[in-house]
């Protein structure tokens, strides 16, 4: 199937100099969650907003649904629901005016009843008189949620959507997007939390300094660049590791106490059973054992500074 | 054309009218009656007649305009400025919608307003002088056709400030100068012959000259004239309009 989004060579420098994107190529699929992560200024706010049609791109093209993002800016800003990083709102609107404002301005015909199903959805619906200044910062954020689904949209934007909100209203918002998903909605959300693209993420590109370094299937990514440790808690401290367990890959942490094993998940064969073979034959017994694997934050972590 | 989009825009910017209806219908009432007081009662009783117009009559074209140009402008900047200054214009940019789209919705929403309040002057002078109006046709047509115009050029400053402080600079310092020294208050040709040749370099003159041949007949510049210069001030105004949204200039990065 044809992505939904499709970006090509494209590269943005903003009037003051800054080289904000680098050459960008990027395909989405539809239905897909893509989570973009990134450090503070890599550019991810840039690459949405020119998706979206708020930023002129340097060079470069891209489709959604098939609409070309300048020739074709009607149908392409249709297929989108934006919901932006800064929570601005019109202080004096109400907001079920400001919800309906939005459906209007993408062309849509009124509709009460689907306004009423997205308030409800995001517990919105008791303050849909209230004006929007009264309410607390989460409340905007999800006022911000409605007014991107009011329209319908195919793919929607969440440009860090859990910047200061709590986590009852976390939790609602990856309910939700679990649930636009199986409506077939595709969903792209840039965030620096990484437990947010973990828990909710397909797939996830990573952009660092304007330039996407990595595009991979979540798990494949765990999977691909995770390692997995096993530590062995000794029952006396080792004050250097035997000489016929010197090339095992063993090290020796916590003032001898611990034994750490690191090894590849994927292999075939991991060595573990051999190791604890050898382990048994040196005459070293451990008291407890635990493995444990890199999470999506190291990944992250080791992938960011590798290449700064 | 996306009408929703358009009619959205209109409502919005209307509703932000009516929601101060107070301070927007209530003020130029006010400060039209007060002009009558100082200018028509206090001033005027000891003033001959104007072109054979009593004084009192003679400045309620005057006084309609000097509302619709500080209107029109005082509305389509703040319309279009308050959007970019909070953020709210992401939606605008991001929304399938046309700059001649975006442009009906603010600026016929401004526009609107001062036509509006406008009238309301007409009629509160109507309280204090008999008012009579030769060609209202024409009245209407130099009304909504300056309102526009005006409301275009607010509307490039409310693109073009960058702090509230300059979206106050122009009316202050601009317009409402040129249309005290346009002739609200007294016919051009009540000037020394110098003056009255530096006063035909200010578009004001010819907006009010036309106005108040629509209600008196006669007018300091002819008819065909002024009409001539408020078609030019309004195709000047489109020219911008359309050049900042090709470059997406002060609206994109």
């Amino acid at each position: 199937m044809s992505p939904i989004i499709s970006i090509e060579n494209l590269s943005k420098t903003y009037a003051s100099g800054l080289s904000a994107l680098k050459t960008v190529n990027l395909a989405i699929a539809r239905g897909e969650i893509f989570a973009l992560l990134g450090p503070n200024g890599a550019g991810k706010s840039t690459l949405i907003n020119i998706v979206c049609g708020i930023v002129t791109p340097s060079t470069g093209t891209v489709t959604v649904d098939g609409h070309d993002i300048g020739s074709g800016y009607r149908g392409a800003r249709k297929a989108i629901g934006l919901v932006p990083q800064e929570l601005t709102t019109d202080a004096f609107e109400s907001v079920w005016n400001t919800v309906s404002f939005t459906r209007g301005l993408f062309g849509l015909k009124k509709d009460p009843g689907h306004i009423e199903r997205v308030l409800r959805d995001l517990s919105l619906w008791e303050k849909r008189d209230a004006r929007l200044m009264t309410l607390s910062g989460g409340m905007k954020r999800r006022v911000l949620i409605a007014k991107a689904l009011s329209h319908e949209p195919t793919v929607l934007f969440l440009d860090e959507p859990s910047a200061g909100v709590d986590v009852e209203l976390r939790q609602d918002m990856w309910r939700m997007v679990r649930r636009l998903r199986e409506q077939g909605v595709t969903v792209i959300l840039t965030t620096h939390y990484i437990e947010e693209a973990e828990e909710m993420a397909d797939r996830i590109g990573v952009i660092r300094k304007g330039e996407i370094i990595l595009v991979e299937e979540k798990a494949e990514l765990i999977r691909k660049l995770g390692r997995k440790q096993l530590t062995l808690q000794l029952q006396a401290p080792l004050a250097a590791l035997p000489a016929d367990l010197a090339d095992r890959g063993l090290e020796l942490s916590q003032g001898g106490q611990e034994l750490v094993y690191t090894y590849d998940a994927k292999a075939e064969r991991t060595g573990i059973t051999g190791l604890l073979t050898d382990l048994g034959a040196a005459g070293i017994r451990f008291s407890d054992l635990r493995t444990s694997q890199s999470s999506l934050e190291d990944i992250f972590v080791d992938l960011v500074r590798e290449r700064a | 054309m996306n009408w929703p989009a358009i009619r959205a825009i209109y409502r919005f910017e209307m509703s932000r009218f009516w929601r101060t209806a107070m301070q927007s219908i209530l003020a130029p009432v006010i400060s039209t009656s007060l002009y009558f007081v100082v200018f028509g009662a206090a001033i005027g009783s000891r003033m001959s007649t104007v072109d054979g117009v009593p004084y009192g009559l003679f400045i309620v074209p005057g006084l309609v305009m000097l509302a619709l140009l500080t209107q029109s402008i005082a509305n389509a900047s703040f319309g279009i400025y308050f959007p970019r200054f909070a953020g709210t214009i992401y939606e605008i940019l991001s929304a399938p919608i046309s700059p001649v789209e975006v442009v009906l919705g603010y600026v016929g929403a401004a526009a609107s307003k001062s036509i509006l309040i406008g009238l309301i002057i007409l009629a509160t002078a109507a309280l204090f002088v008999p008012l009579h109006i030769e060609h209202p046709v024409w009245m209407m047509a130099f009304l909504v056709l300056t309102a526009v115009t005006f409301s275009l050029f607010g509307f490039v400053i409310g693109l073009w400030a960058d702090g509230f402080e300059k979206l106050q600079l122009v009316p202050l310092l601009v317009v409402t100068p040129l249309t005290f020294l346009g002739g609200s208050f007294y016919a051009i040709e009540m000037l020394p012959p110098f003056w009255r040749t530096v006063s035909l370099a200010n578009p004001v003159v010819y907006l009010i000259s036309g106005f108040r041949w629509a209600f008196f007949g006669t007018a300091d510049v002819a008819i065909g004239i002024s009409l001539a210069m408020t078609g030019l001030f309004l195709a000047v105004c489109l020219g911008l309009v359309a050049w900042i949204f090709r470059t997406g200039y002060r609206l994109k990065s």
